[in-house]
């Protein structure tokens, strides 16, 4: 008898968890996403810290060492201006994480609200917005981002605000695919009882889109963004690899790589190449290892 | 069947006029003067505003747009300033170089993804499973340009195993099966890049389109009726593991004329991607808007072609 009843008062305590603590619960067991979760850690620090330690200035000319090999005082050599790499990687870290973070934020903020108004509404609203999506998605993302990046290069705009430019366009770029995903949601939702609820309350719909229906797609917003963080940060790395995003004085992992048209540098310097390169791979990998243990973590009925 | 893809046609014109109008607004946007970046600038005034009248671009956007479209639709796309030939005419010889290339790729990955997503399914959680999923993540997360760049580094430059770019040797006048066995050698680079790119979404998708089928009960009764493992699987499980894959791979079919822009400019591959970033570069406006229009009417048309063989695998889809 006691044995049960302290079986119940564990039970009961397990139960107080919230659904996010137990989500945290479960992503703390998939070991592969608590690897890409450490290793983006350590990109993020190391790239917020890494230029306030390092002993050289991101502009920094030293005339007499250039294209230097790695070694202990450069760790990753020096550039064609005596610049040193790591510096520069470390820099350039920060440009690729925030246009991918920022993009996302644009793209998350517009995709939840056009697809929370189509599913909400319904109707010949619903039916426009998702024509306007169809439109976007069959867009071969890629050639549109070209065309659209080339036009804003054409307004000259300063290097340094390049990346905001950037930024936009991805984010606007790239929110149709999570609207349709949030549409779907709120159409199944907005049929259930604590809708009728909050109808039956008066709620403006206002208040019932983001305080009752929005809330409940989180999960799945959080997944998806997690997972569009890596990819934004890959467009940004190719567009800043054409020449087409952020462009040079200002470092991004992308434009870093840029200087294999030099055919030299390609062949004979690959320490100024392969580290952005190698960042952005492992980046993009350790949030994509990171975004799946999240869908396993968050939608339980996923996991198989 | 034959009502269906009417109506999926019909379906595609609004969207297609909507593509076009996006089209036609993003190059209204750019700055400076068209005529200026068309013509050399010794060219006298006179000239210019007769080119000017000529182009429409007096008149009012919404005009000019009804030229353009029209135009288009009569096939005539303008002319590239670079090439000093027809839009249509540049597109149709670069174009089919990037066929070929997504087309050698579309196979490969396909003969390689089905039996690795089945064999993953089958042996879920198995090393082969975790193996393959590792490299599943690898290949969406590597940056094809840097995964390009250093398979050039190491097979072109350092090994010369391969060639480094291009698509025939320079000069070459090899014709038939020489120029086959040319074209494949230099092929073989790009065509790894791209494969190991699209290889992860079809893999994982079949593979868990698979651990779906084989949950059913059907399988079960195939099983218990004594049925060898392997035509369980390859026989009865497989078929309908397949019906959604099948979807997947017709959403690539687009993919096989624009999906390698950026493969075929590190390798310098003759196909779209490089005449694409060139257009950018040059401002070469009407070249550019006749490859975004025609990649969308691709895109729309693989899209349906999917749909199309969805249909007709799967006779429980019976459209509505």
């Amino acid at each position: 008898m006691q044995a049960v009843q302290t079986k119940n008062i564990k039970l009961k305590q397990e139960k107080i968890l919230g659904p996010w603590q137990l989500a945290w619960i479960r992503l703390k067991r998939n070991k592969l996403a608590m690897a890409g979760l450490y290793i983006l850690i350590f990109m993020i620090l190391v790239s917020v810290f890494g230029p306030i330690i390092s002993p050289y200035k991101m502009e920094t000319l030293d005339l007499s060492n250039i294209s230097s090999p790695p070694s202990l005082a450069h760790l990753l050599g020096t550039d064609e201006v005596g610049r040193d790499v790591l510096t520069r990687v470390m820099y350039a870290g920060r440009i690729s994480l925030s246009v991918g973070v920022v993009a996302v934020i644009i793209s998350v903020v517009i995709g939840s609200i056009v697809g929370a108004i189509a599913g909400y509404y319904g109707g010949i609203v619903d039916a426009v917005i998702m024509r306007i999506v169809d439109i976007f998605m069959c867009f071969p993302f890629l050639p549109l981002l070209i065309m659209i990046a080339a036009v804003m290069s054409d307004y000259k705009v300063h290097p340094d605000y390049r990346i905001y430019v950037v930024m936009f366009i991805i984010g606007i770029l790239s929110w149709p695919g999570l609207s349709r995903l949030i549409r779907g949601q709120i159409l199944a939702l907005r049929e259930q009882e604590f809708i009728q609820a909050a109808e039956a309350l008066g709620l403006k719909d206002k208040r019932k889109i983001f305080k009752h229906l929005l809330p409940n797609t989180f999960s799945s917003i959080i997944v998806s963004a997690t997972l569009e963080v890596a990819g934004a940060i890959l467009t940004e790395s190719s567009l800043s690899y054409l020449g087409l995003g952020v462009t040079p004085p200002t470092p991004s992992w992308g434009n870093m790589v840029n200087v294999v048209t030099d055919a030299y540098v390609f062949q004979f310097q690959p320490w100024r190449w392969v580290p952005p390169g190698l960042c952005i791979f492992i980046t993009v990998m350790a949030i994509n290892l990171l975004g799946d243990g999240l869908r396993d973590a968050l939608d339980p009925k996923l996991k198989r | 069947m034959r009502q269906y893809i009417t109506r999926r046609l019909l379906e595609m014109i609004p969207v297609l006029l909507g593509i076009s109008i996006m089209i036609f607004a993003i190059f209204q946007l750019a700055p400076g003067d068209p005529i200026s970046a068309m013509v050399d600038p010794k060219t006298s005034a006179a000239t210019k505003a007769k080119l000017r009248e000529q182009l429409h671009l007096n008149e009012p956007i919404i005009v000019q747009y009804k030229y353009w479209i029209m135009d288009m639709l009569k096939g005539n796309w303008g002319e590239s300033f670079y090439y000093k030939q027809p839009v249509t005419k540049v597109i149709h010889s670069f174009l089919w170089n990037s066929f070929y290339l997504s087309l050698a790729s579309f196979i490969l990955g396909a003969l390689l993804s089905i039996p690795i997503g089945v064999l993953s399914a089958t042996k879920q959680y198995s090393k082969f499973d975790y193996i393959f999923t590792v490299i599943a993540l690898i290949g969406i997360s590597m940056p094809s340009f840097f995964f390009g760049l250093l398979l050039i580094k190491w097979f072109a430059v350092d090994l010369k195993i391969f060639p480094v770019s291009g698509m025939t040797n320079p000069g070459s006048i090899a014709s038939g099966f020489a120029l086959f066995k040319e074209v494949m050698y230099h092929m073989a680079l790009p065509l790894i890049v791209l494969t190991f790119g699209s290889l992860a979404g079809l893999m994982r998708y079949t593979r868990s389109s698979m651990l779906e089928v084989i949950r059913q009960d059907y399988i079960r009764t195939a099983r218990a009726k004594g049925l060898r493992e392997k035509v369980v699987i390859y026989k009865h499980a497989l078929r309908n593991a397949l019906i959604p894959v099948v979807t997947i791979f017709g959403m690539s079919l687009p993919g096989l004329f624009s999906g390698a822009i950026i493969t075929e400019q590190i390798f310098n591959w003759p196909g779209i991607g490089p005449i694409e970033l060139q257009a950018v570069n040059t401002r070469d406006y009407y070249l550019l808007m006749g490859i975004n229009m025609m990649l969308a009417f691709l895109t729309l048309l693989g899209n349906l072609i999917a749909d199309v063989t969805y249909a007709v695998v799967d006779p429980r889809i019976r459209l509505k």
